[in-house]
């Protein structure tokens, strides 16, 4: 039991994965799609591959099908807070990375903090991610602590979504109420992480892989995984998010696992991605994780656009932040502060949650309970 | 009659190349069950402590004597017991008076259906394992349970497939899948298998490993039996490595969920 994912990781290098993806045949991708409901990774690999395309239809009705049986017609609203856009590392895609010279810096005070919070769950969001840079300084662990604390009466379930922390940090910050964790690992393959993390604490692969073990071992309820869509082959990176995400499943199985699916937009003075991703390619990625990991949230943020989101809620798509903003201080007023990335679906709650409702889904805003949180 | 290329189960750091465990009761005479054993290529039998005199050097014993060590691991188990207590009792006397380290939790507290206790069971696994007894538990087809069990490091789960000894089949089919889904140890369908067919469709879904007893010792003839069960489960071990083609589950659907890829 003392085993971690890296051990699982040194099984599956690239190359081996790779050509395991690429060489699945159309019978083996009929023979995944008749014994979808449970992991297997040839399967996995066969769903995301080359042959599966001309099954697209098929795999996402199947997805369908896991989507309705396990979460019926509910989707969950979160919203992101960003609490600083300070950052340490050299991520070479990301707005917020410490050599950009012309980003706006904002570290929110706690009250500042406290403020924006009172201002989403005015809104009605019973759900919120707590997001900051790698920044130590002005979003240390004890001060997001602190302000778990004093939000903690606003909402059902709190989150972050921030640097890997030690266990003793996931500790503190649990015992003040935070009952999940998202954290994306951008790519599984260590060389392609090298080459878009080449500075600042986030280099260190092994240490972030890990940080889901330690969380999941101080005692965090929801894990969120993802991989930043367009850095590497997408097959590849979904493949790991499986094994990635039926490894803990297994191992720290009161943990709830979600996935998200972030991807590198081509955007005006942004990096091109190198493995742009298509709606296609996402629609098979969602598709195949589902029904290889039923269980597992699907989340589709507002960097997409709101005609795909809704076409996904019907494929795959549990949970949904809307209304984001993602500057610091951006709920309350406009602000110069660099944003993290471009929102492709700028619509308020209420409006999107409108359109849910019209399409036969219920917006759902509160589906935990701060009694379950260990605070 | 194992064949050689099939991949050997792993418990405890120990190599079966036989999928069937075999219980040792209600055979006919010692010399049935023996033969029985012997013809099956089963490795690993369980014994119960009660038909053990252990104030007795145990090798000495009617029952035990009639088994090669060499080619079966003996484990005794405790049916019987009603507590957790009486069955860290007994598992401690083995140890002492026969050297046994592996033992079957059995914690029946109702002798008629003899249906594992779950609380008793969890209490003695956790006890046995600090001690460094490597605990096989028979417990009800619970996946919540079976998590808990593996916690407190049980070397493997043994879910019933059945009531014991009904001979009915996988009744308990949707939970065991669900166990199977989730173990990090092997799984080990132990009571109610009645026919060579449910043994396989147990390793089929994915089952590590059974445990037969009744269905092979009451059966006219048990040593008939007990090659038909190695067979069987031999078989399904074999189709599942050679990687089996599932029946469609679907017809070729319209577009209506990904037409709108195709249409901007």
């Amino acid at each position: 039991m003392s085993t971690h994912f890296l051990h699982t990781l040194n099984e599956w290098p690239p190359e081996r994965v790779h050509d395991l993806i690429y060489s699945r045949t159309t019978d083996q991708v009929g023979a995944a799609l008749n014994s979808s409901g449970h992991y297997e990774p040839e399967n996995l690999a066969a769903l995301l591959s080359p042959a599966a395309e001309p099954q697209l239809e098929n795999l996402a009705q199947l997805s369908a099908h896991w989507t309705r049986q396990r979460f019926g017609n509910a989707i969950q609203f979160f919203a992101p807070l960003y609490v600083s856009n300070f950052c340490c590392n050299g991520c070479t895609y990301c707005g917020f990375n410490q050599a950009t010279n012309n980003t706006v810096r904002r570290a929110l005070t706690l009250e500042e903090a406290v403020a924006e919070a009172q201002c989403l769950a005015s809104q009605g969001f019973g759900h919120i991610l707590l997001v900051s840079g790698e920044d130590r300084k002005n979003a240390s662990p004890e001060w997001l602590a602190e302000l778990t604390h004093r939000i903690r009466p606003l909402f059902a379930s709190i989150q972050i979504e921030i640097y890997a922390l030690s266990q003793p940090e996931y500790v503190r910050l649990i015992s003040q109420g935070v009952d999940g964790m998202t954290m994306f690992q951008e790519s599984y393959n260590p060389k392609v992480y090298a080459h878009f993390h080449p500075t600042g604490p986030k280099r260190d692969y092994n240490n972030r892989i890990d940080a889901f073990e330690r969380a999941a071992q101080a005692g965090m309820t929801f894990l969120g995984l993802g991989t930043l869509l367009g850095l590497n082959d997408w097959r590849e990176e979904g493949f790991y998010m499986g094994l990635h995400a039926a490894y803990l499943q297994k191992k720290y199985w009161r943990t709830s696992l979600a996935f998200s699916f972030p991807r590198i937009r081509p955007a005006a003075g942004s990096m091109p991605p190198p493995y742009p991703v298509t709606d296609a390619n996402l629609v098979q990625l969602m598709s195949a994780l589902r029904v290889q990991l039923p269980d597992s949230t699907q989340t589709l943020s507002t960097r997409e656009s709101p005609g795909f989101r809704e076409r996904l809620l019907y494929i795959a798509v549990n949970k949904m932040s809307a209304g984001a903003k993602t500057t610091p201080g951006g709920y309350q007023q406009a602000t110069d502060a660099e944003a993290q990335f471009e929102v492709a679906d700028p619509r308020s709650l209420e409006e999107v949650a409108k359109v849910v409702k019209s399409l036969g889904f219920d917006p759902v805003m509160k589906d935990w309970d701060s009694t379950y949180s260990k605070a | 009659m194992i064949l050689p290329f099939m991949k050997p189960l792993v418990i405890a750091g120990r190599e079966f190349r036989s999928r069937l465990f075999i219980g040792t009761g209600k055979f006919g005479s010692h010399e049935l069950m023996r033969q029985a054993i012997e013809v099956s290529g089963c490795e690993l039998v369980t014994v119960a402590l009660r038909r053990v005199d252990l104030d007795k050097n145990p090798e000495g014993d009617p029952l035990i004597s009639k088994l090669d060590p060499n080619k079966v691991v003996i484990v005794p188990n405790t049916s019987g017991a009603r507590t957790a207590e009486e069955a860290i009792r007994i598992a401690r006397l083995a140890r002492a008076a026969g050297g046994f380290d592996w033992i079957k939790l059995e914690l029946t507290p109702n002798l008629h259906h003899l249906l594992p206790d779950p609380i008793e069971t969890l209490k003695a696994a956790e006890v046995l394992a600090k001690e460094g007894f490597k605990v096989l538990p028979y417990m009800n087809a619970d996946p919540v349970l079976a998590k808990r069990l593996e916690e407190v490091g049980v070397v493997a789960v043994m879910p019933l497939g059945a009531p014991i000894g009904t001979n009915r089949g996988l009744r308990t089919r949707d939970m065991i899948e669900i166990i199977i889904a989730n173990a990090n140890v092997p799984v080990v369908v132990d009571a109610g298998l009645g026919l060579p067919s449910h043994v396989a469709e147990a390793i089929e879904m994915g089952a590590d490993c059974v445990l037969v007893n009744t269905a092979i010792a009451a059966a006219a003839d048990p040593v008939k039996m007990a090659l038909a069960f190695s067979k069987a489960v031999e078989a399904a071990e074999l189709a599942r490595q050679a990687g089996p083609r599932a029946p469609r589950m679907m017809a070729d659907a319209s577009s209506p969920l990904t037409g709108f890829l195709w249409k901007e």
